[in-house]
């Protein structure tokens, strides 16, 4: 167990640094004269001495591999730089915006994992037919609409259509709801998508009609047999959504003019403020990279067998890059999903 | 520029053509190509919906007689009526008409995302996959790590530093960074592609009998994957109008007064509460053809696992 931690970090940590080295070859170094530009600007009103000390800041009179060197050993201490539109530094912005933004995606991923639940029982197990195509026909729906429409119309219908939220944010809980219900239909697509159809593969496994066969119920079997089977592929699926989670963020703050990373972003963007769009990148990143991890130790605990890679007789686990190769990382993307046929989890017959 | 024109159209063909199959091969008698349509329909409508707006891509000027960008300060907000389908918007443009050009922006922006997609992609994967080795490794670890970035945030990212250097943002350039971001997904299809068709018997008998690398590539590995990489364009075809209008809301794409989906919704945003059909006729114009893109793209992969 032991090493499959070690190795698994170790992973982690090699992904972040190399996500860093792209952010910073993609937004640093590629675009090297934008603190030039920002100092040429008539409207930043920066006085030369304060552009000697930005562009030694940025080291920007230094060779790119020490410039690189000093800045991932800046990063690792927490210093991202100074924002070229106010003095503040990026982590002090990045770290004011996202305690709005962690409540939101948390909270969304929540909504997110309890439609796609919902979705995946009611699309397999409604007694009518017609309600289980009408609903399993929900995940392509919800990946067919762009969020800033679902924002859009949530927010024209409970903020001025039944008054029940307040239209801009004051911070309460209530006005966290529509924006959440936004972003978690935007995850809730891919899950409810593959648990729907993990849940039909892992019904249609012999061991579940063996337990059918001996007399169990459909709630028993589901309980006790399917849901661990088929819990795995959404499992690796909801650490890449968290990643998303942040750019879908993006969309929604925008929508609901709440404060947050999102418009830390666009304000970033219409100013070209790209030491603050590096930090929102490696932000993301970081938690893409932190909840795989968790999601990675998360997996012994439903199947065993991920440690016992060896005596494995047949299938395949589907590790993260599989999933995301097989299913894109959008909603709608969902073109080959084929879940990974594997044996039943270990488990006691009636 | 051909590949880009081609692109929506095979896209279309295919599933047409399976339509004919299917009818063929059901011909004989009309309860069976009732039948045939019975399981079929919503395929179907999604082809038609796809056709219409590739044909109001193609030729908008046969489907409306109103300029979409002239002003006419006579017509404000009009409601939708018989002389204006969809009503008109602040500027007195019929809006209709502005949906109808907007086709053009949404389907040329997403065909030339998805053929840098496919171009950028297609070359990394088969390369990567046929010659494997160290090179193979470094590419997909690669592509590991573009995974761990936000799709949509790097796509913002390269928008920035093109506005960066000439002062403005635009339809191309958004396309062009959502093709480079979504590319790591068809360099994924194409090198699985590859090692599942080099793997085989027929091209291990090619290469015995002294094949060259390319006529193999030419005459094996291309027409076995073409099934599901078609199947992935149509996908990726829906994602990409959905990001690039999502790119244009958030001022990062088109720019006023182009017609484009997401910057009509965006424009018609301040007037939802009175004038609701600014926000519903643009939103629904993306929604539909995106679903249908889901539906096609699914048959042709059902199709391809056959």
């Amino acid at each position: 167990m032991r090493s499959y931690v070690l190795k698994r970090f170790g992973q982690a940590a090699l992904v972040l640094w190399a996500a860093y080295t792209v952010s910073f070859l993609l937004l640093s170094a590629l675009p090297g004269d934008a603190v030039h530009n920002r100092i040429q600007n008539p409207e930043a009103q920066i006085s030369p001495d304060q552009a000697q000390v930005l562009i030694e800041y940025y080291g920007l009179d230094r060779p790119l591999w020490e410039q690189y060197g000093s800045a991932l050993i800046a990063a690792l201490r927490g210093d991202l730089g100074y924002s070229l539109t106010d003095g503040r530094t990026v982590t002090e912005l990045v770290g004011a915006a996202l305690p709005s933004t962690l409540a939101l995606t948390g909270l969304a991923l929540l909504f997110g994992v309890v439609f796609s639940i919902l979705i995946g029982i009611v699309a397999n197990y409604a007694p009518w037919p017609s309600v289980r195509d009408v609903v399993g026909s929900f995940p392509a729906l919800f990946g067919s609409i762009p969020t800033f429409v679902v924002g859009i119309l949530l927010l024209q219908l409970f903020s001025f259509g039944l008054r029940l939220i307040p239209a801009s944010d004051d911070g309460s809980f209530v006005a966290l709801l529509a924006p959440a219900v936004t972003l978690g239909i935007l995850v809730a697509a891919p899950l409810a998508q593959v648990f729907t159809t993990s849940i039909r593969s892992a019904r249609a496994q012999p061991f579940a009609r063996v337990l059918q066969s001996r007399g169990a119920g459909q709630a028993y079997v589901f309980r006790r047999g399917v849901l661990r089977n088929s819990s795995m592929p959404v499992l690796t699926l909801l650490g890449l959504a968290c990643g998303e989670l942040i750019a879908g963020a993006v969309v929604t703050e925008a929508v609901f003019a709440r404060p947050g990373i999102g418009q830390l972003t666009v304000g970033a963007v219409s100013t070209q403020d790209l030491p603050v769009l590096q930090g929102v990148v490696l932000v993301a990143a970081l938690a893409y990279v932190s909840v795989n991890f968790v999601v990675d130790l998360a997996y012994p605990f439903i199947d065993p067998r991920v440690l016992t890679k060896g005596q494995r007789t047949t299938g395949r686990r589907a590790g993260p890059i599989a999933v995301a190769g097989a299913i894109d990382r959008e909603p709608a993307a969902l073109p080959n999903l084929r879940v990974p046929r594997r044996l039943p989890v270990e488990m006691s017959m009636p | 520029m051909s590949i880009i024109a081609v692109e929506p159209s095979s896209a279309d063909r295919e599933p047409l053509n399976g339509a004919a199959d299917g009818a063929s091969r059901t011909a004989p008698s009309s309860t069976t190509a009732a039948r045939w349509f019975g399981s079929h329909w919503v395929l179907v409508i999604s082809v038609a919906v796809f056709a219409v707006a590739l044909l109001w891509a193609l030729v908008p000027g046969a489907f409306t007689r109103y300029d979409p960008i002239a002003i006419d300060n006579g017509l404000k907000l009009r409601p939708p009526s018989a002389e204006h389908w969809f009503g008109t918007d602040l500027l007195g443009r019929d809006l209709y008409s502005r949906i109808v050009y907007g086709a053009r922006a949404s389907l040329l922006g997403a065909s030339i995302a998805v053929a840098v997609a496919v171009f950028v992609g297609s070359v990394l994967g088969a390369i990567a996959g046929w010659f494997g080795g160290l090179g193979d490794t470094a590419l997909m670890r690669l592509i590991d790590v573009l995974l761990s970035i936000p799709g949509f945030l790097l796509a913002i990212s390269i928008v920035v530093l093109y506005t960066a250097r000439t002062g403005h943002a635009g339809l191309v350039p958004a396309a062009i960074a959502v093709g480079l971001t979504t590319s790591a997904t068809f360099a994924r299809l194409i090198r699985s592609e590859v090692l599942r068709v080099r793997a085989s018997n027929y091209v291990e008998a090619a290469i015995t009998s002294g094949a060259t690398t390319f006529a193999i590539v030419r005459r094996h590995v291309i027409p076995n994957s073409v099934a599901t990489t078609v199947s992935l364009i149509a996908v990726q075809l829906g994602i990409a109008i959905i990001w690039i209008a999502s790119l244009s809301f958030l001022g990062l794409g088109a720019q006023p007064p182009e017609p484009e989906w997401g910057l009509l919704v965006s424009d018609g945003r301040k007037y939802i509460a009175t004038r609701g059909w600014l926000v519903l006729f643009p939103a629904l114009a993306i929604v539909a053809v995106v679903l249908a893109t889901n539906v096609i793209s699914r048959h042709l992969s059902k199709r391809a696992a056959r």
